[in-house]
């Protein structure tokens, strides 16, 4: 990035500083990553082996593998110390894995069968990759059905193309709706007198507090009356009402530091209010924007609650949190599919975070304030 | 609605600004506005479109209609007196973010204060019985104090660790690499976060374990526990570690952004004087963000005070690990106890009364309330 370059250059000593921060830095993004890691990693992985064996046997380690096995007398008793290549165990010691004085270890293989395994410490990757998670979640989770005559049928549920589509229609509106609202709000809040604003203001931040569950039985039955349950409209006004506090107030906090100036010499000029607003708060805003748009298009798009309290399940309104809902299924059983489907729910907000990252840059509102 | 504004200045050319004009404009206006939405909502509930193409028109009638109801309308208003332009504009400004707020979240909050002076089929007044019982029911008691450890260690260390990596980010080499992975959980949705933490806390006896945390404990020689559910209350610990997981990215890029502000010559004018860059830090950088440092403050504050989806996802509030919100919800849909389940949500409103506070406090000082 270009800021680095300038400031280093004139400071020496610089360099061993760099170095320790960018240690510490990559030592924590290691510590953030490690548990997006272990899901990646897994959802890779066949079903049988999530659950058997921890994710990072991927990676080369040593573990104990039957190198050979030892057949014992059928009558031996297992009561008695049990005597394997002139060393004598107990039955528990066999059991558990007995070390033995080469290195290697001893464990029944088949205890009623009388065989032991001679296993050896070696290095061991476990290779065995996937790619059906995806292929599950993408075309559908496949439903044993049988039929009267007795055979089964497999039938494929519905793929996620629709919920995908579902849900950017849920998160666009409910994104840009309570922001723009808010934005107007945080302006009249900031710059203009009015009798109650201070009262209106300390409402605004209470309700940031209050738990949506304390909402929805009430909205469900102003929704019912007005005909409004099920329909995406419904779910737009529950999010914008729900996301409006901490925009208002997020954008009020930017709003609000802007330079007096900027409005006075624009007043001057015979500006009113709306294109005050819309020609130099609204492109002065664009980083605070394209922040809180982030976070409010992340809760949104991961909302669960809401979107099953308001458009219900039906397959043609559902969205993508709820079909990864359904796909860990009642039992919970699906981690294999569930492992696929998160990576699958991320790539959307992944994607809008790299679009919109640029605006993050140095210097955005200093630039237009002296110009 | 481009059509509607070229016949409305035609309109005022012609009468001159008449008073009969405006006040015809006044009812017209607002009454085309609702007429025309409620025409799109009906149209959209009832037409079966192809999905996408439905997807296109809702979208843009989301985002272009909102934008025409507040231009449309301003323009009206644009049109009086300039006394009664500045007294009616704050509103139209301020309104449709209040219409939405008292609807959705106030009058319910209102709702909900009453029935927490009710008792638990909301028949007849109790007085401040329930915020008695609050104080003394162990199972609501034990939700205040984790909400108490959720605040004090997660939304601390959230913020210094937001605070601590956009700064190390801002100097280092791989700065975009670096906050796009700490900022990656924030894209995670609660319940796959919960599936991503459940291997790691996964607790099964034995040396084979499938959770990264025991496979550690067990390779230095320790015994496997079950973290989320073993010695009370510090099983909490474990779960708050997942909030700061998911949140501290959030703070990161707010302070982030709020560091590229910081006047470039304000640190090297430091620095050519010779302060050192923590000295810098606390005596230049601190204070120019302390506004920010103060938003993402309350905001992560009341996003923990109202933390639910993960210990649903966790534990579903078993082992102690109950918060405010998860037993709100619990009393008001499965215990059927209003009353309790209302107080408890109050609770969390008095919780939030010092941060206002404090929020006004600053306002009043920066002059935006003078």
């Amino acid at each position: 990035m270009r800021k680095s370059k300038g400031r280093d250059g004139r400071r020496r000593g610089r360099k061993g500083s760099k170095t320790v921060v960018n240690l510490v830095l990559g030592i924590i993004c290691l510590l953030w990553l490690i548990p997006t890691l272990g899901l990646f990693v897994s959802s890779f992985r066949p079903a049988t082996e999530i659950l058997k064996t921890g994710w990072w046997t991927v990676l080369p380690h040593r573990e104990y593998v039957a190198k050979e096995q030892l057949q014992l007398s059928k009558d031996t008793d297992l009561r008695q110390p049990i005597e394997v290549n002139g060393t004598t165990y107990t039955d528990e010691q066999l059991r558990e894995g007995v070390k033995t004085e080469d290195g290697t270890e001893l464990i029944w293989e088949n205890r009623r069968a009388r065989t032991i395994d001679v296993r050896e410490l070696g290095w061991r990757m476990s290779t065995e990759f996937t790619l059906d998670n995806y292929a599950g979640v993408l075309t559908g989770k496949e439903y044993d059905i049988p039929k009267p005559d007795g055979t089964v049928s497999k039938e494929k549920g519905s793929n996620l193309n629709q919920a995908f589509l579902n849900t950017l229609t849920v998160a666009i509106p409910s994104t840009i709706i309570p922001i723009l609202i808010a934005t107007f709000a945080a302006y009249a809040f900031a710059w203009m007198k009015f009798p109650l604003r201070k009262t209106l203001f300390v409402i605004v931040i209470m309700l940031l507090v209050v738990p949506l569950q304390v909402a929805l039985i009430p909205i469900l039955k102003d929704y019912t009356s007005l005909g409004l349950n099920g329909t995406f409209l419904g779910v737009w006004i529950a999010h914008a009402g729900f996301g409006l506090p901490l925009a208002t107030y997020f954008m009020y906090s930017y709003i609000s530091q802007l330079p007096k100036d900027l409005f006075e010499s624009a007043f001057m000029d015979g500006a009113s209010n709306f294109t005050i607003f819309t020609k130099l708060i609204l492109p002065l805003a664009v980083p605070s924007i394209a922040s809180i748009s982030i976070f409010q298009f992340l809760w949104v798009w991961n909302d669960y609650l809401v979107s099953l309290v308001f458009i219900g399940s039906q397959p043609d309104v559902q969205v993508l949190s709820m079909r990864i809902a359904n796909l860990v299924g009642s039992r919970g059983n699906d981690w294999h599919l569930l492992t696929a489907s998160a990576f699958v729910s991320m790539l959307m907000p992944l994607a809008v975070f790299f679009g919109l990252q640029r605006y993050f840059v140095r210097g955005l509102l200093g630039g237009s304030v002296k110009g | 609605m481009p059509e509607l504004k070229t016949t409305a200045n035609g309109t005022k050319g012609a009468a001159g600004g008449a008073r009969g004009a405006v006040a015809l404009w006044s009812v017209l206006i607002p009454a085309l506005n609702a007429a025309g939405h409620t025409g799109i909502f009906l149209f959209l509930r009832d037409t079966e479109l192809n999905p996408v193409l439905y997807a296109i028109v809702a979208i843009l009638w989301g985002v272009v209609g909102v934008y025409a109801l507040y231009a449309s309308l301003n323009w009206v208003v644009e049109q009086y007196s300039e006394t009664w332009k500045r007294r009616i504009q704050p509103y139209l400004f301020v309104g449709p973010a209040f219409a939405l707020l008292t609807w959705l979240l106030l009058i319910p909050t209102i709702r909900t204060v009453i029935m927490s002076l009710q008792d638990a089929t909301s028949s007849k007044f109790v007085g401040l019985a329930n915020y008695a019982a609050v104080f003394t029911n162990r199972l609501l008691l034990t939700a205040l104090r984790n909400n108490l450890l959720w605040v004090l260690f997660g939304a601390s260390a959230c913020i210094v660790l937001g605070l601590l990596i956009a700064v190390l980010a801002d100097r280092s080499s791989f700065e975009r690499l670096a906050k796009a992975i700490v900022f990656m959980p924030m894209a995670i949705s609660f319940v796959a976060a919960g599936v991503i933490w459940k291997f790691i806390y996964y607790y099964q006896p034995g040396d084979e374990q499938v959770g990264l945390l025991n496979a550690i404990v067990v390779s230095l020689g320790g015994e496997p526990q079950a973290w989320t559910s073993m010695t009370q209350p510090w099983n909490n610990l474990f779960l708050i570690v997942i909030l700061i997981w998911m949140q501290t990215g959030f703070a990161m890029v707010i302070f982030s952004a709020a560091l590229k502000a910081v006047p470039e010559d304000m640190l090297e004018a430091a620095r050519v004087d010779g302060a050192g860059e923590i000295r810098i830090f606390f005596k230049i950088i601190v204070p120019f963000i302390s506004a920010t440092i103060l938003s993402v403050t309350t905001t992560i504050i009341v996003f923990t005070l109202k933390i639910f989806d993960v210990v649903m996802v966790m534990t579903g509030g078993q082992y102690d690990t109950e918060v405010v919100a998860t037993q709100f919800y619990r009393q008001f849909f499965m215990y059927r106890n209003f009353g309790y389940g209302s107080t408890l949500a109050i609770a969390l409103l008095i919780a939030v009364i010092p941060v206002i506070w404090f929020n006004l406090r600053q306002l009043r000082k920066q002059g935006g309330f003078a």
